[in-house]
């Protein structure tokens, strides 16, 4: 403790940026202009209702709002609610190995760090939020990420890497307790499986009877494994040409997914749900044994190039063309709890189904992993922490933006599940127009015709329309021809690094898997051992698979009725690092700033405990679980058949989903309950005693590397950079050629 | 001048990607084992890749979401 009480005081002088007289006043002026543009554009969007409104809002709103964050806010957490300090040696230069511990230039570590915590979550959730309309979401991506993501993160990040990058498990077992600990741990391997299956099935929805995305997404294996040997055995670590030939070659695949939709093998990779759903488990399966050269690491590579470039492109797309919102700011399913995409009223279901973006708890897994074990410099936790969600966040904006420039019923006839929407464009405009959204037959079949895809109805998961709304920003960017060019490349991205987190999460669970069972058996622990690693990589694969096939196989919609299981499961992960936080906060004698971490806490508690009771209680079969279930066995035990469901065998599996999920709501509120009342019960030990309570926080070493702390270095770190002879924006170690 | 600049850029953006992607990791580990142990023997280019992609396969990073 006294060496955290020492370093608080003299981390404060040593970061302060000491600007001259008229700097300061030019940035007072830059700042003020910044607020007012940001309060103006939420002034818009607060006010102006019933007429459209253009994106250029949403982004003024966002963008403001970040800078203010990151300026202010981040900054006092960072300098004195957690009191970084820069001559303290971090993990990656105590322990480097050249392995994980490596001091990482801070604008590289950005990059992995956000590579690593954005994918198709911040995509997906904004568009299905959408159906409230697009205030409520972008209110609380926005909101949220200031006051609770980006806190969450970084502050995980900041324990972790003072605690040598140990996890957020190992975090909770120490800080808190072997109860707390074993209860976040089995949180963690459940969320994991739900996370992989709703994802998979996003996946599965975007390629089903979509012989053009299917041939190019089965197009990425071959094109990852000849990258994998040519990296391996041709030309080792030429990373960049083998990324080059890769997305050349990826391009190619896109391309050709026109011509073979056009050709005789279009019925070869016409696939039905089910049966994408057989590839994609086989495919996991092997993808996880696998050595990861051979499969893993190069699609890496590839979807993340792809991942930054699309997401450069969609922003620039943006900013180009400004397109005009068609959703309305809040529609009427926001009260009432009656949308097709998914039940539940705004509170608390906008703030479940938007997790990554806003707040993710899965990012924690990251921040106490491998990140922490590659920061220079304490002080640079708020570039990559808070900013790497900042980032993330603007993602998520971008997706609520493609969302709301769609036609409405055009929105609805994709999003809302097939059992609402039949399944031709006739049905789905009825559907659709009775919702109160018009659309004639013929809008949706020209919509299918433009992205040359046979149907676009009921084609739930985000993705497809994400894509159809990029397309649209794209075209009216880039011109209208290239549209189903557009609309494929995005799906190709999406569906991309979604089966990259489905490779690494399986074969993460897998890890986990072993780690546990090794406790028990010692040889499972080995990663050599072949029975162990297949028996474990099955089981993994063999529980998502389980839930993506009654994803797909569900007369009730896959996505209407996962996506907020995986959305209660995200959101229990961050109450689980928020409660690691606020226990260490008080545990180093900080309880006045422990507010920072326990407000979103409180908030992240109140939105999954009263989303939990609703799934497992509400007598509405809509919305609970149970009444769901009761429903559907009343009838049944009656022999009817129940709409939407078609026979006696579609009954049986809506009871049986219907239980399943509901047992894993109750389980997830209990986890999340267990956890909360041993952090309580630690946070009042420790607010007791004087000093806090002795953590497990590794002892002070002193630092030699000399970094900046920010994205752009301060006229003092780059005099100090000069005095040691490094280049002007790395730190000694890096090799920047200036 | 703008040719200065447009260089300072290039080169810059090369830095990055060679640092990002771990391409730069051999030239660090030859520059460092010249600096810190200059009589032992470098690793050639093909054995270091091969220990660093075993080194990492068995700390896969999760991706999130």
């Amino acid at each position: 403790m006294s060496s955290e009480l020492r370093t608080d005081d003299r981390s404060g002088d040593q970061l302060a940026d000491r600007p001259g007289g008229r700097s300061r006043i030019g940035q007072t002026i830059v700042w003020v202009l910044v607020a007012v543009v940001g309060a103006t554009a939420w002034g818009v969007l607060a006010l102006v209702r019933h007429e459209r409104i253009s994106a250029l809002w949403l982004l003024a709103a966002a963008l403001g709002s970040y800078a203010i964050a990151y300026r202010f806010y981040a900054r006092f957490i960072v300098r004195r609610v957690l009191g970084v300090d820069d001559t303290r040696a971090t993990p990656a230069e105590r322990l480097e190995n050249d392995i994980d511990f490596q001091p990482t230039d801070r604008r590289v570590l950005f990059g992995h760090h956000f590579a690593a915590i954005a994918g198709a979550g911040p995509l997906v959730g904004p568009v299905l939020a959408a159906q409230m309309g697009y205030l409520p979401g972008t209110i609380w991506i926005v909101a949220g990420v200031i006051f609770a993501g980006a806190v969450q993160d970084m502050v995980t990040l900041f324990f972790s890497m003072r605690r040598d990058g140990k996890s957020l498990g190992q975090m909770a077992r120490e800080e808190i307790g072997p109860v707390g600990g074993a209860a976040a741990l089995l949180a963690v391997f459940t969320i994991m499986i739900i996370l992989l299956a709703v994802l998979a099935l996003v996946v599965v929805n975007a390629l089903a009877a979509s012989p053009w995305g299917t041939f190019s997404i089965a197009m990425t294996i071959p094109i990852a494994l000849l990258m994998g040997f040519y990296l391996r055995v041709l030309r080792p670590g030429r990373v960049m040409e083998t990324t080059v030939i890769g997305v050349a070659l990826l391009l190619l695949a896109i391309v050709a997914g026109g011509w073979v939709q056009e050709s005789s093998w279009a019925s070869a990779f016409t696939l039905s749900a089910k049966a994408l759903v057989i590839c994609l488990v086989v495919y996991g399966f092997f993808a996880s044994v696998l050595p990861v050269w051979m499969l893993l690491a190069p699609r890496d590579y590839l979807s993340t190039f792809m991942k930054i470039g699309t997401i450069g492109l969609l922003a620039i797309g943006m900013l180009f063309t400004l397109p005009v919102l068609h959703n309305e700011a809040i529609t009427k399913f926001a009260t009432n709890g009656k949308g097709p995409v998914f039940a539940g009223s705004l509170f608390p279901f906008v703030f479940i189904t938007i997790a990554c973006g806003a707040l993710s708890g899965f990012h924690s897994l990251i921040a106490s992993g491998t990140t922490p074990k590659m920061i220079e410099k304490e002080s640079q936790i708020r570039l990559i922490g808070y900013g790497g969600m900042l980032a993330e966040s603007f993602v998520a904006i971008s997706a609520m933006i493609a969302a709301s420039v769609l036609d409405q019923g055009l929105y609805y006839a994709i999003n809302a599940p097939a059992g609402v929407v039949g399944a031709t464009a006739q049905t789905a405009a009825t559907a659709v127009t009775n919702l109160g959204f018009p659309i004639t037959p013929n809008a949706l079949t020209a919509a299918a015709a433009q992205v040359q895809e046979k149907t676009l109805i009921a084609r739930t998961g985000g993705a497809p329309t994400l894509a159809v709304g990029m397309s649209e920003i794209f075209s009216s960017a880039f011109g209208d021809t290239l549209k189903a060019y557009f609309y494929h490349f995005a799906i190709m991205f999406e569906a991309l690094f979604i089966l990259t987190t489905v490779d690494a999460g399986t074969r993460v669970g897998r890890f986990m898997l072993q780690d546990t069972l090794g406790n028990v058996w010692k040889p499972m622990a080995r990663v050599s051992w072949w029975p162990g690693v297949w028996s474990t990589s099955a089981v993994v694969v063999g529980a998502w698979g389980y839930f993506l096939w009654t994803g797909v196989t569900n007369p009730l919609g896959g996505i209407n009725q996962l996506f907020p299981l995986f959305g209660i499961a995200n959101q229990l992960l961050a109450a689980v690092a928020l409660a690691v936080c606020t226990t260490l906060l008080i545990k180093h004698d900080k309880l006045k700033y422990a507010w920072v971490t326990a407000i979103p806490l409180a908030w992240d508690t109140l939105v999954t405990l009263t989303a939990s009771w609703q799934k497992i209680f509400s007598a509405d079969p809509g919305l609970g679980f149970f009444a769901q279930r009761n429903r559907f066995q009343t009838a049944l035990d009656k022999g009817t058949v129940l709409k939407p469901a078609k026979n006696i065998a579609d009954m049986h599996a809506v009871v049986t989903n219907s239980t399943v999920d509901g047992v894993l709501s109750a389980l997830f509120a209990g986890l999340i309950v267990i956890v909360l009342l041993d952090a309580v019960r630690v946070c009042i030990k420790a607010a007791r005693t004087r000093g806090g309570l002795p953590t497990a926080e590794a002892p002070y070493v002193e630092s030699h590397i000399v970094a900046p702390a920010g994205l752009i270095p301060t006229a003092e770190e780059r005099r100090v950079l000069a005095g040691t002879g490094a280049g002007s924006g790395s730190g000694t170690r890096g090799a920047h050629p200036s | 001048m703008t040719i200065g600049w447009a260089g300072t850029a290039l080169r810059g953006i090369r830095w990055y990607l060679r640092e990002a992607t771990g391409e730069s990791a051999y030239d660090s580990y030859v520059a460092h084992a010249r600096r810190e142990h200059p009589d032992a023997p470098v690793l050639p280019r093909r054995d270091f890749e091969r220990v660093r992609q075993d080194a990492r396969a068995s700390q896969t990073r999760a991706r999130c979401c």
